[in-house]
């Protein structure tokens, strides 16, 4: 059995930022396994810039962003595993994995980082009726295509879903010459950052068309067509809205989950909502020793916030390892009135630095008042012109606070008038 | 090419008839119109080995569902199948449908179905925590199981061609002449000449018997739509539960599957086009409002696909087995609906009968019966993983990460005999893309590692033959 | 004169932005916008939008068939189209690092198209 102090299961942004700061922190024995040829994570595939903005302030393309990480992985003497899969996580952090080279391999490690991102939801949870003809794929099994086998997956595109994978999706088909015909979202707004919106869709004439969903696929062999519909404020297709679309591929940019695989096998608990792991501020999770960052905690907007967020973990692994890591009483942390989760689900009253707390909405807020609050003590609050399910909200709060809170005290985030 | 028997389709009765006939020193082949074995009815159904009480007693359906069913366990044994004896109820929700159980079970004694019992409510409940407490007792069949039928099929398929079959892909039969007491087949890739014609062509049997001039079957296609859930909701079931059967059949189902999913359906709705096996949003539901009605638990946020299969339904409501009218050298094997698969390997001994009485042919010396179990790296411990990964690397790549398949494994499925060619074929041998993300991160990978064996570019992977092409021309 | 409504994509917020143009094409107002990036939005937006350009280009003899580009910097929107046939016609060869020039001054615009990824 091999023996580290910290394995860090996945070689993505989020993987390498935690490594990173692990080893700044000074932590010596570091392990990164990516089940992938190269490290970079999904990033690889993600050619468009717009990666970068708030951490480097330049806007660069995906492996750009990457490629910086990649660089200052190898400067350093952290051990990289490649084309590497975790098969299991054991109780006491035993990491099981296997490759083509080493074959099955065991890692003892004192602190583990779990940092495996996220997949696709995939057709079948959609329930759409139709043909089982090929050309139906995910908006990301399509760009894996276009972008790194250099080939094209279809030559007229309707797009379900617009999250920005779909959005993103729409122009690189266009730009290779493939017509969309148009973008369909079911709900009344767009799961997508504005600025994907207006320079995807709008500047190529691509439809969106909210509250639309697909409600058949036709086509035996390659699918010819689809079947768009509206719905109603219950989601469910209006009769009488049916309209076909004929078209050879169906790109499904319908959501993304968390894959916790490995966390659920080893015992890990997660959040129902977010479908990843409850964690603390520095990115516990429940098992002792086991942190979380990225897509693998939480789905993110941004890759930038990814970074952040990975280099608490590393920073709370680090501490960890070295005996530094306080424990003590939390308070948990809530979300009501439209507040979907927060992220860390507790805080440590002992801890040594300002929280920031991560979340999501789950509708369109305009010109509100965020707040912050301890049973009826509202802690802080802040003014917000404009929240949207599709970009990640953060409040900060501040060390003192912290500190002032009551033991076994839960604090919300809600929203309310302004 | 010259034959002394070809048979048409390669479903699951097509297989074992093979598979069964390939232990004599006959040639053989197995003319299939897909990419792939098994890609009709066999692909989608309700994988379940019933106990066979539903026949009328004297039918060709009871007869050889009870006889299949007793042959199952022992076949799947020798074809390293998965088959499970996990028994079926039957439940009645109503004093009426007590008294139909009853009838049932009478009917299962007259067809010597073994195991058989009615039992309370308590006992039910007992036994499937998760019924309705609507349930008043219940048909227990403990000869049923469940199986793979598509797995069934690969493997029948495999001993066949490695005893010798010819497996000929791709080969739709357009036409039957016969010249001085041999058959000739037009198909879509050249002429086939056999001596003797086996039609096992599923909802296509009654067409195949017309190009000799057998009019005399008569099929009704009958769709049914299913709902597949993921193995987290596994233990929602442990028997197959059906419902009260009707007129068009035995209702919807709720069972296991081998794989540890669970499968609700069918629907029944009869159809004019034979090959669509498009789901409706009706049938869905259908299938849905019905099995919420055995196990009112089941939550469809659970459902990882959805399908459809269409089923031969002869209007005479049995299997027609036996030589054609027409000719004394065409065996017909047709309207094989439910209970075709737990009758299958009775089928196909049944016609092996027929045939080897007018061949007399000699059994080979060196007929291999059995089938190695391909290698499941999901089911190995670590030690087992270790050797395996030293004896061949590539079974330390792990392709699909949902399901935990190796690309050995998907190797092994494509240098099989009568291996895979696309992308299904894959995933039905291996499980590669049939997990929570359906293949979403591995079917890529698939393509590559198919186009790389079968000396192809990417661009001509399909994902089950045909024009379902999965990738188009290069972008650069 | 003409109006013309756009969504500032400065930041998240997203301002409903208003622009009255005259008859030459010139601005004459911006109304809608919160802070003084959305002017600045919206006049380029109005007179010479402009896109980064990203996707990629023929490799030999590298890991991947393909490697990824984009624009140093943004080109006009107009000219995405063409620049893409002038990307299509190049081939790279192994090895590629990150900021490679891959085709110089594209298009007359003064903008390189430049590697992304190495190889």
């Amino acid at each position: 059995m091999l023996s580290y102090d910290l394995a860090v299961i996945g070689g993505g942004p989020a993987g390498m930022a935690a490594a990173l700061k692990a080893r700044e922190e000074g932590i010596e024995k570091i392990i990164i396994l990516e089940r992938a040829d190269t490290l970079g994570g999904i990033l690889e595939q993600c050619i468009h810039t717009g990666f970068g903005l708030h951490y480097f302030g330049e806007e660069l393309s995906g492996p750009e962003y990457a490629g910086r990480f990649i660089k200052q992985v190898y400067d350093t003497d952290i051990e990289v595993k490649t084309d590497t899969m975790v098969l299991d996580i054991s109780k006491d952090n035993v990491v099981t994995a296997c490759n083509n080279v080493d074959g099955l391999i065991t890692i003892k490690a004192t602190a583990i980082v779990l940092a495996m991102g996220c997949r696709e939801r995939p057709r079948g949870a959609l329930s759409i009726a139709g043909s089982r003809a090929s050309g139906i794929m995910t908006a990301g099994t399509a760009q894996k295509y276009v972008n790194i086998n250099g080939y094209m997956p279809g030559k007229t595109v309707v797009i379900l879903g617009s999250g920005d994978i779909g959005l993103i999706m729409a122009r690189r088909m266009t730009l290779e010459g493939a017509k969309v015909k148009a973008v369909c979202e079911l709900m009344p707004y767009s799961g997508g950052l504005t600025r994907n919106i207006v320079q995807c869709l709008e500047d190529f004439g691509i439809p969106l068309r909210l509250s639309c969903t697909v409600v058949k696929t036709h086509g035996k062999e390659r699918l010819e067509g689809v079947t768009v519909a509206n719905v109603d404020e219950n989601l469910k297709p209006i009769p009488g809205t049916e309209e076909y679309i004929p078209c050879d591929t169906l790109m499904l940019s319908v959501g993304l989950i968390p894959e916790n695989e490995l966390s659920k096998n080893a015992g890990i608990e997660l959040d129902r909502i977010t479908n990843g792991p409850s964690v603390d501020e520095y990115r516990e999770t429940l098992h002792k020793g086991v942190f979380a960052c990225g897509n693998v905690l939480q789905v993110h907007d941004l890759v930038d916030y990814v970074t952040q967020e990975s280099q608490i973990a590393g920073e709370g692994a680090a501490k960890y390892i070295k005996g530094e890591k306080k424990t003590g009483e939390y308070v948990k942390t809530q979300g009501e009135n439209g507040v979907r989760y927060i992220v860390p689900q507790r805080i440590n009253r002992e801890t040594d630095k300002d929280v920031k707390l991560y979340f999501r909405v789950g509708k369109v807020f305009k010109n509100v008042r965020l707040s912050v609050k301890c049973g009826d003590e509202v802690i802080m609050s802040r003014n917000k012109k404009k929240m949207t399910p599709g970009e990640m909200e953060n409040i900060l709060i501040k060390l003192d606070t912290i500190k002032s809170l009551p033991s076994g005290s839960t604090i919300t985030v809600t929203v309310e008038e302004a | 090419m010259k034959y002394d028997v070809a048979v048409i389709g390669g479903g699951v009765v097509g297989a074992l008839i093979c598979k069964e006939l390939s232990k004599y020193d006959v040639k053989i082949a197995l003319v299939e119109k897909c990419n792939d074995v098994a890609m009709g009815t066999t692909k989608a159904n309700s994988a379940i080995v019933h106990g066979g009480f539903d026949a009328m007693p004297g039918t060709l359906k009871a007869k050889l569902n009870v006889e299949g069913t007793r042959i199952m366990p022992s076949l799947c044994g020798d074809l390293n199948v998965p088959y499970r004896n996990n028994g079926s109820l039957v439940l009645a929700f109503s004093d009426e449908e007590v008294e139909h159980i009853k009838v049932l079970y009478d009917r299962g004694v007259k067809n010597g179905v073994p195991d058989l019992e009615i039992i309370s409510k308590e006992k039910v409940k007992e036994l499937e925590p998760n019924v309705s407490d609507e349930v008043k007792a219940a048909l227990l069949s403990n000869s049923a199981g469940i199986v793979c039928p598509y797995e069934l099929t690969i493997a029948a398929a495999e001993v066949a061609v490695t005893n010798g079959v010819e497996f000929i892909r791709n080969c739709e039969v357009k036409a039957i002449s016969e010249q001085g007491g041999v058959y000739e087949l037009e198909t879509s890739t050249g002429k086939i000449e056999a001596r003797y014609v086996i039609n096992a062509a599923g909802n296509h049997s009654d067409e195949i018997a017309a190009m000799i001039g057998d009019d005399s079957i008569e099929l009704v296609a009958r769709k049914g739509e299913y709902y597949l859930l993921d193995k987290s909701y596994g233990s929602l079931a442990n028997h197959t539960i059906f419902q009260c059967p009707n007129k068009m059949g035995k209702g919807v189902l709720v069972t296991p599957t081998v794989d540890g999913n669970i499968l609700i359906g069918p629907s029944a709705s009869d159809e004019n086009e034979k090959d669509n096996t498009d789901t409706t949003p009706e049938g869905l539901e259908f299938v849905l409002s019905k099995a919420f009605k055995s196990v009112p638990s089941i939550n469809i946020r659970g459902a990882i696909t959805s399908f459809a299969g269409v089923r031969a339904h002869p209007v005479t409501d049995d299997f027609i087995i036996g030589y054609s009218d027409k000719s004394d050298r065409f065996i017909n094997c047709a309207g094989i609906e439910s209970p075709g698969l737990s009758a299958a390997p009775a089928i196909a001994r049944y016609v092996e009968s027929l045939l080897i009485e007018k061949l007399s042919p000699e059994i080979k010396k060196d007929y291999a019966a059995t089938r190695k179990a391909p290698v499941r790296f999901r089911h190995m411990n670590e030690q087992q993983r270790r050797e395996l990964i030293k004896k061949n690397p590539a079974y330390g790549r792990i392709i699909c990460r949902c399901e935990t398949i190796t690309e050995g494994e998907i190797l092994d499925a494509i240098h099989a005999p009568a291996g895979a060619r696309d992308v299904d074929g894959v995933k039905r041998r291996t499980r590669a893309g049939m997990g929570r993300c359906q293949g979403g991160f591995c079917s890529s990978k698939v393509v590559e590692i198919l186009a790389k064996e079968l000396g192809k570019d990417m661009n001509e992977i399909t994902k089950f033959g045909g024009n379902s092409k999965i990738i188009f021309e290069r972008t650069k | 004169m003409t109006k013309r409504e756009m969504v500032c994509v400065s930041c998240p917020i997203g301002c409903a932005v208003t622009v009255e143009l005259d008859d030459n094409n010139e601005v004459v107002s911006v109304k809608g916008n919160t802070c003084p990036r959305g002017d600045k939005y919206a006049r380029q937006e109005c007179t010479h939008p402009e896109r980064m350009l990203t996707s990629t280009v023929k490799l030999e003899g590298g890991k991947l068939p393909v490697i990824s580009v984009k624009s140093a910097s943004p080109i006009p929107k107009e000219m995405l189209f063409e620049a893409m046939k002038e990307i299509n016609k190049v081939t790279l060869k192994a090895p590629v690092k990150i900021g490679d020039i891959v085709i110089k001054d594209i298009l007359g615009t003064g903008v390189d198209i430049i590697a992304t990824n190495e190889s």
